[in-house]
């Protein structure tokens, strides 16, 4: 593998590395109680909206109150996009006149950016007017992140508190991460975006006369301000097509590294927050070591996959060696600035934040390169996950972990000094079960249906295949990247994938509320002789295996029958 | 779950506008007094008028110019004159304005599909007519093969260098004039490391048609 990949590679490590105690300790006081820094600013903002929204901000919910808060917000985000791209024809700002889009897509779509999966099955520079993108898709950008963060400030709390009926106030959550942490990250993201040649204005198309004398359309747009705040949200819906394989919206390695930095950031330092909100780093610690582990082994393996090329095109007379020259490797589907290195950070690192943002081609990687993002999704968007959500994923696990530990020495888990009983490990297991409930049974039931094999599959074989376990791997994932040769605009697999998503999003999110819940009531018990650590190295290895046995074992069967079969077969 | 509407109702309007309205039209201004060309799509201009975006990839297939990648974008993202029609992701629209036309894309081929490899071979034996290379050797990779975007506006250092003898060939120009240029329109990495070398062929046609006007 190439030099600049572990140069690359060592960089993005510092970079979170840096970031994740300074941003981390910032917004644990964001979702505490206590003085935050920039509260002369923020506090007045939010008071006003406190009142415009009749919200009494001291009035904290318990949990079945603010899951409802929750359910209640993203059903107005859903109604509200889906009423837009219906009117798009009426409503301002659509200088391509682009029609009003169907039923199906717009269903899909308004379910795709409520839930932070942003799966695209329209082209965007031809679909969407930039009112649709800039009003509605950037707004569900801002707000669908800030409501996984406040989930999971509501588990936290729900970890650290003892004897609360009582897990915080959603509103509140909600408005925080919005204005004092988002905003301004996505702010500072989006003009080093515009800097580096990012599109960014409200024109529709500009037409030139090529230099051998063609007509060359090219899109502008609202296109950076998007970029930003789908980066720094881990949402991943990009203006253009190619999303960020388009060099308007990534065109140089800079901008590259850029957002790979970006969807890194908030997922890592909030392992720091969760530490310190709970008062012993060390698990904070524990949690990060754990996402580490995962996303090196998916950003490595990727890019080592798609360096070494695919031998069907050497046997055709190609390339591939990697030369101080040419990247070299496996270039279809992959831009020059872009190569097979950059592809790897990015597949790893799209799929292990729940972003799906891309900087290359899914469809056309190696079948062992293709593997990687897909079971990397597979895990459970934990390596490190979306913003918030990803952290409940892993204390999920973490909470399954010390059960497994329980049940091997005979005695009643612990974890944070919460004893994890019957009622606990329930709702884990149901919220371990939602996910592949959501991939295997939608893609089981569209892999035998006559509209997915005639109109949806593009790729003949077992690819065929892993495009369709791809797409509802990422639907149920919330993670919105895809096998992109797969035809999604189809009414079936509009309205199945828009079902996986809200499985994927709110049979996780109800259960994490109500163990938070659950837990908030309970009593601290002071460790004992008997007590499992769950700040040591010994518990991340734990947590590891299971996740790693969890996901296998859901898994392995489908893995084998597409990706796996085809690398054999190749 | 009613209680929750209103606020919820109420939110989603502050929202709309904060990030909405003020957030991209801020980001707009800033970039408009900023950055303006880059902003509206870092355009190239001869003679005063746009010829295409610095930023991406045009087709080119006189000889005296160098040639980008091969594309599955549409023809009118690309400025080519005709698609592929018989490429999936690439049908000829019914209605001329049909706006599919402008999708930047990649052929989304697997790496087992019997297309793609029929495609690469294809390609191979183009190149190595064009650029008069004997039958045994191997061509560069991204020569051969479709970009992530359709919209790649750069081709590897190994790919110029080849074409470089043919576009000096072709303009009666000296093969180490043309690769001095090559040289100087080579982008990247940022700062070194980050991404890949790669070179700008729009900018470099445009170059070798000041230095040679033909």
């Amino acid at each position: 593998m190439s030099v600049s990949f572990w140069i690359q590679l060592g960089l993005l490590v510092a970079a979170v590395g840096v970031t994740t105690p300074l941003l981390g300790g910032y917004m644990a006081k964001v979702y505490g109680n206590a003085e935050a820094p920039g509260d002369r600013v923020f506090l007045p903002v939010e008071r006003l909206i406190y009142r415009i929204c009749r919200v009494d901000p001291e009035r904290e919910q318990r949990w079945t109150v603010y899951a409802f808060s929750v359910l209640a917000f993203s059903l107005v985000g859903i109604l509200v996009l889906y009423a837009m791209q219906r009117l798009q024809t009426v409503l301002p700002m659509n200088p391509t006149a682009v029609p009003k889009v169907g039923e199906a897509l717009s269903w899909n779509t308004a379910v795709s950016f409520v839930t932070n999966t942003n799966w695209q099955s329209y082209a965007g520079e031809s679909t969407l007017s930039n009112f649709t993108q800039m009003t509605g898709l950037t707004v569900q950008n801002f707000v669908s992140a800030a409501s996984g963060m406040a989930v999971m400030a509501a588990l936290i709390r729900g970890l650290s508190r003892r004897r609360s009926r009582t897990i915080g106030n959603f509103w509140v959550d909600l408005v925080r991460s919005t204005l004092r942490i988002l905003l301004p990250l996505m702010f500072v993201a989006g003009i080093v975006y515009v800097s580096q040649g990012v599109v960014q204005n409200f024109e529709g198309f500009t037409t030139v006369k090529t230099v051998e004398g063609r007509s060359q359309v090219i899109r502008q747009g609202p296109t950076a301000s998007q970029e930003a705040a789908k980066m720094v949200g881990t949402n991943g819906g990009g203006f253009n097509n190619v999303n960020a394989a388009n060099p308007l919206q990534n065109p140089t390695g800079f901008t590259d590294f850029f957002g790979l930095y970006l969807i890194l950031m908030i997922p890592f330092a909030l392992t720091f927050t969760y530490g310190k909100m709970v008062g012993d780093g060390r698990q904070g610690w524990v949690v990060f070591s754990v996402m580490l582990s995962f996303w090196l082994i998916a950003v490595i393996a990727a890019a080592a996959f798609e360096t070494g090329g695919n031998p069907n095109l050497t046997r055709a007379g190609a390339n591939q060696a990697v030369t101080s020259s040419q990247s070299g490797g496996n270039m279809e589907g992959k831009d020059i600035r872009n190569g097979p290195a950059e592809c790897g950070l990015w597949a790893g690192s799209t799929t292990g934040t729940s972003n799906g943002a891309t900087n290359c081609q899914h469809d056309s990687m190696t079948p062992l390169g293709g593997l990687v993002p897909m079971a990397h999704m597979k895990l459970g968007e934990v390596s490190p996950g979306g913003v918030g959500v990803g952290l409940n994923g892993l204390l999920i696990l973490a909470l399954l972990s010390v059960f497994i530990a329980g049940l091997m020495v005979g005695r009643t888990p612990e974890y944070m000094g919460k004893k994890i009983q019957a009622s606990e490990v329930k709702l884990v297991v149901l919220y371990i079960l939602a996910m592949p409930f959501a991939v295997l049974v939608g893609a089981g039931i569209a892999i035998v249906l006559p509209t997915v094999l005639n109109q949806s599959i593009l790729n003949p074989g077992p690819h065929g295949l892993s495009e369709v376990l791809y797409a509802f791997a990422s639907a149920g994932n919330n993670n919105g990247s895809a096998f992109a040769g797969i035809t999604a605009n189809t009414q079936f697999m509009n309205i199945a994938l828009g079902v996986s998503m809200l499985i994927g999003r709110f049979f996780l999110i109800i259960p994490t509320l109500g163990i938070a819940g659950a837990l908030a009531r309970k009593d601290k018990v002071p460790p004992s002789a008997g007590t499992f650590p769950t700040g040591t190295p010994l518990f991340a290895g734990l947590v590891f295996g299971v996740t790693v046995i969890v996901a296998g074992l859901t898994f392995f069967p489908a893995l084998a029958l597409g990706p796996i079969v085809e690398h054999l077969s190749i | 779950m009613r209680r929750q509407l209103l606020p919820a109702l109420l939110m989603m309007v502050i929202f709309t506008v904060l990030a909405g309205f003020v957030f991209p039209l801020v980001i707009t201004g800033v970039a408009q007094l900023g950055f303006r060309d880059k902003a509206d799509g870092s355009l190239v201009t001869v003679h005063g008028r746009a010829v295409g975006s610095k930023l991406i990839g045009q087709t080119f297939t006189e000889p005296k110019y160098f040639q980008g990648r091969p594309s599955a974008a549409g023809p009118a993202a690309t400025g080519s004159d005709a698609p592929d029609p018989n490429h999936p992701a690439n049908p000829v629209p019914n209605d001329p304005k049909d706006l599919t036309q402008v999708n930047s894309s990649g052929s989304n081929l697997g790496p087992t599909n019997p297309d793609l490899i029929h495609q690469v071979k294809a390609r191979v034996v183009q190149y190595r007519r064009d650029n008069r290379l004997s039958a045994g050797v191997a061509v560069p990779v991204d020569a051969v093969t479709s970009s992530a975007s359709g919209l790649d506006p750069h081709i590897s250092v190994a790919n110029a260098r080849i074409q470089a003898r043919r576009v000096a060939r072709v303009r009666r120009l000296t093969a180490a004039k043309v690769q001095d240029l090559v040289d100087q329109f080579t982008n990247g990495p940022t700062l070194g490391v980050l991404g890949q070398p790669g070179v700008n062929v729009l900018e470099l046609n445009l170059a070798l048609d000041r230095l040679a006007p033909s």
